[in-house]
């Protein structure tokens, strides 16, 4: 369905890029979560021995490489792991969401739910190490990258405890290896290649994820960014999660060109299901190796979906039909379809399923009550004020509202 | 992308979590230690119950601003702001037929319902959605103003200016200067959009008040209503006018500012402050949302101290008009400058040292300054950031 759509677009192509192309026939990317195949006779005994998955032929496009191969190699540890974070992340977003509508988170709030495969399937394919940027639907990634979820709902609370202080809120979480969280539609594409020169410059083999919209995918910056980073060879990967609208503004009245893995030009690039946790990982390793490879940059596009509306505010239906969002929420929720394979296979029963979702349950359910009695941080200057320098740099003041609200930073508040 | 496209976000999506609780900022206690007593003074504003704010019809045509002809002939409408800005907008494309609005998702009537109906309305030729593309979209807008059109390109929100600095700052602003006023290279019929200021939780990139950057631009206007009958008449003066304009509107008051605005079309002066009344002991010069802090505290300080406040609406932020706010200084002999932008690089730097040059000898007392405090926007702290009445009180 999804993927029909964008093809109806495809008239608006104002250039086919056919030299240097190694894409042969066109194929269209599937969104069907639970595509992949492996033989039950294949399925290890044990729990941490690697077996091989097939995935759809149909995972992938490739724009002047040869993309990954669909035969996948993971261990059923790693199968039930990636389960649980898939379903961790939904569960703390189904919690924002819920606090929200209880008044109690307030301003922008953005979730990823139906996402959820893009967040997991690229951590699963890097190492702490490696970096990753993003916009300001940021939750699950900041969750993969290490942050608890009690500093992600105690920011959305505005808490202390919340991962930036309760000052930035749902759009804003930052920790080691991940760069947000970050409200400027486009603004953090270049800030990932610069991110991925240093990588480079440091002689390090890892690798930075930069991840924008579909529709940020048309701010100049992004395209700025491609040609210094094809420029300089740098390791970075572009990944554009395109999960069919910018708002209330479908894909292709945005976007001249909706292949947007393509639009790197000169930058080869890989089209995912980005509803198979599976395809996003073999294709985001393979995206690893590539950029790390000193071959450059890589642009890649993630086929996905956004069950909610853009923000909290937004019912998500008034651009878009109730029966395409229960469409792709019934027939290609990427939990619902690595659930069906696992059970498939044998890696996990019913019970196991059941233990793993309880599992994530009460982390989630723990951290969220911890979250909502953190206090609030103290109104005071010192708290307002911090941050701003770096302790020890600042100017001898800063100035409040008045002039007797000046802040001396020496007269600790 | 001229296709017609489906109308109408419902009332959440237009929201955008803001506007519907009225001046919910100045509630709060401020963060410092301002005595008990004047935090009392922080309740929430009454919008029904300001003066400002034009509750009846006569009290609309009062404004001698308005054209004889209007003031004796026409009827009012009770209008929020967003209704009054929709309603220029209306009227701009009705009178003119080369005006065009562009924005993000502006064909769906815009996050905060500006542009409503006016795609239905006048075509998808004429009020279409842009791609994410500041940069783009004022570059665009200055083409086409080059070519004779009137360019009404919406920022959905002020804080998103900046990738567009340079096509403002750089390009729009010198337009006339670097062409040596080139007749064929039109300038003006140029105005650009955006909602502005903090709502209370809008946090690092939703809640600025950017208008002090563009204290260093020479040939840009720059204005800032305080309510529905300004807006429109600011609106439409601006669009027809000969210079680019930055048209700035409090997102806090597109639903709280609600009065009867005069049917028909009309225009402001875009040049020139209002006085919002008169008083002999000290001037208040402020614009936006904040006038309606500043009304409050001129009722307390009468009530409390019996001191007489002249409150001064700027409204023209660049260029700004002097001789009202130097004749109002001159008589009181005291000034405060109150806006919600960050006290260092906020307009009041500029008025303050001017008041200063010009009326000294004047002057009984230092011009003060209440403003935002120099800080980014925290989410959680915002509620304390913006200069409420305590704040203001003497
Ligand atoms: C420079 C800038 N312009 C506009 C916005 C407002 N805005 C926030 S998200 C968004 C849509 C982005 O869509 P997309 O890139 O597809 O990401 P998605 O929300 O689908 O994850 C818009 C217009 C912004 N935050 N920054
Ligand atoms: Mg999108």
């Amino acid at each position: 369905m999804l993927s029909r759509t964008l093809r109806s677009a495809r008239w608006a192509a104002p250039l086919r890029v056919t030299a240097n192309s190694y894409a042969t026939a066109r194929r269209t990317v599937t969104t069907d979560a639970a595509s992949a195949h492996a033989e039950k006779s294949a399925v290890p005994a044990e729990d941490d021995k690697q077996f091989t998955v097939s995935l759809s032929p149909e995972s992938f496009e490739n724009y002047k490489i040869d993309g990954p191969s669909t035969e996948l190699s993971v261990s059923k540890n790693e199968l039930k792991e990636m389960y649980l974070n898939m379903v961790t992340i939904r569960r703390m977003e189904m919690a924002a969401d819920k606090l929200y509508k209880e008044k109690k988170i307030r301003g922008f709030c953005h979730l990823s739910t139906g996402q959820e495969a893009v967040a997991v399937g690229i951590e699963r394919a890097i190492t702490p190490e490696d970096q990753v940027i993003t916009a300001y639907r940021c939750h699950g990634f900041a969750l993969m990258r290490g942050a608890s979820v009690k500093s992600i709902i105690g920011e959305l609370l505005g808490r202390r405890d919340g991962i930036a202080f309760g000052k930035g809120g749902s759009m804003h979480m930052f920790c080691k290896g991940f760069y947000g969280g970050n409200g400027i539609v486009g603004a953090q594409v270049p800030v990932g290649a610069g991110i991925g020169f240093a990588m480079k410059y440091m002689g390090r083999k890892n690798t930075t994820f930069a991840l924008y919209g579909d529709g940020a995918s048309n701010q100049g910056q992004v395209f700025e960014a491609y040609n210094m980073a094809k420029l300089w060879d740098i390791p970075v990967i572009f990944a554009c999660e395109n999960n069919k609208y910018g708002m209330g503004t479908a894909a292709n009245r945005s976007s001249a060109l909706t292949e947007y893995y393509k639009r790197g030009q000169y930058i080869p690039g890989l089209k995912v299901n980005g509803m198979d946790v599976l395809a996003v990982k073999q294709a985001s390793a393979w995206a690893k190796e590539y950029t790390t490879s000193g071959a450059g940059p890589m642009v890649m596009e993630f086929v996905t979906y956004r069950y909610g509306g853009h923000s909290m505010s937004d019912p998500g239906t008034t651009y878009r039909t109730r029966e395409e969002v229960q469409r792709m929420r019934s027939t290609q929720d990427p939990i619902q379809g690595l659930k069906q394979k696992i059970l498939d296979w044998g890696i996990v029963s019913e019970e196991d399923i059941k233990a793993l979702e309880k599992q994530a349950k009460q982390m989630v359910d723990k951290e969220v009550k911890e979250a909502e009695e953190a206090p609030f941080p103290e109104s005071s200057p010192g708290n307002l004020f911090e941050d701003i320098y770096v302790p020890g740099s600042e100017p001898d003041f800063m100035k409040g509202r008045t002039l007797e609200e000046t802040h001396y930073y020496s007269k600790k508040a | 992308m001229f296709a017609r496209r489906k109308p109408g976000f419902p009332s959440g999506f237009a929201e955008q979590g803001v506007a519907h609780e009225p001046a919910c900022h100045a509630l709060r206690p401020c963060a410092t230690d301002a005595d008990p007593g004047k935090r009392k003074l922080n309740i929430p504003i009454d919008y029904a119950a300001s003066s400002y704010l034009a509750q009846t019809s006569q009290a609309a045509f009062k404004n001698h601003e308005l054209p004889a002809s209007l003031r004796t002939s026409s009827k009012t409408k009770r209008m929020n702001l967003f209704q009054a800005i929709n309603d220029a907008l209306a009227t701009i494309l009705e009178t003119d037929e080369k005006a065009c609005i562009f924005g993000e998702d502006v064909a769906f009537g815009g996050v905060f319902r500006c542009t409503m109906g006016l795609t239905e309305r006048f075509g998808s030729e004429r009020v279409f959605n842009t791609p994410l593309t500041e940069q783009g979209i004022i570059g665009f807008a200055i083409g086409m103003s080059a070519q004779g059109h009137t360019a009404l390109p919406e920022i959905q929100f002020a804080d998103y200016l900046f990738p567009s600095f340079d096509q403002l700052h750089n390009e729009a602003s010198k337009m006339r200067y670097r062409t040596a006023s080139a007749k064929a290279f039109n300038s003006g019929h140029f105005v650009v959009r955006m909602p502005t200021g903090a709502v209370g939780h809008g946090a690092l990139y939703h809640s600025q008040s950017p208008e002090g950057f563009f204290a260093g631009t020479q040939g840009l206007r720059v204005i800032i209503p305080r309510g529905p009958i300004q807006a429109k008449g600011l609106l439409i003066a601006a669009a027809r006018g000969p210079d680019p304009v930055v048209f700035m509107e409090p997102k806090l008051l597109y639903r709280a500012a609600v009065e009867e605005v005069p049917v028909g079309e009309y225009e402001l002066p875009i040049d020139t402050a209002e006085v919002l009344q008169r008083g002999k002991h000290i001037t208040l010069v402020s614009w936006g949302a904040m006038v309606y802090v500043c009304e409050v505290a001129a009722r307390a300080a009468k009530e409390r101290l019996g001191v007489d406040v002249e409150v001064i609406d700027l409204r023209a932020i660049r260029p700004w008009d002097k001789a009202t706010v130097k004749d109002s200084v001159d008589k009181t002999g005291r000034c405060v400058v109150v806006h919600e932008a960050s006290r260092t690089g906020g307009i009041g730097e500029g008025i303050a040292a001017e008041i200063q040059e010009r009326s000294f000898l004047k002057l009984e007392a230092p011009v003060q300054r209440v403003t935002g405090w120099d800080v980014h926007v925290p989410l959680i702290f915002e509620n304390f950031m913006i200069p409420d009445v305590a704040s203001k009180f003497p």
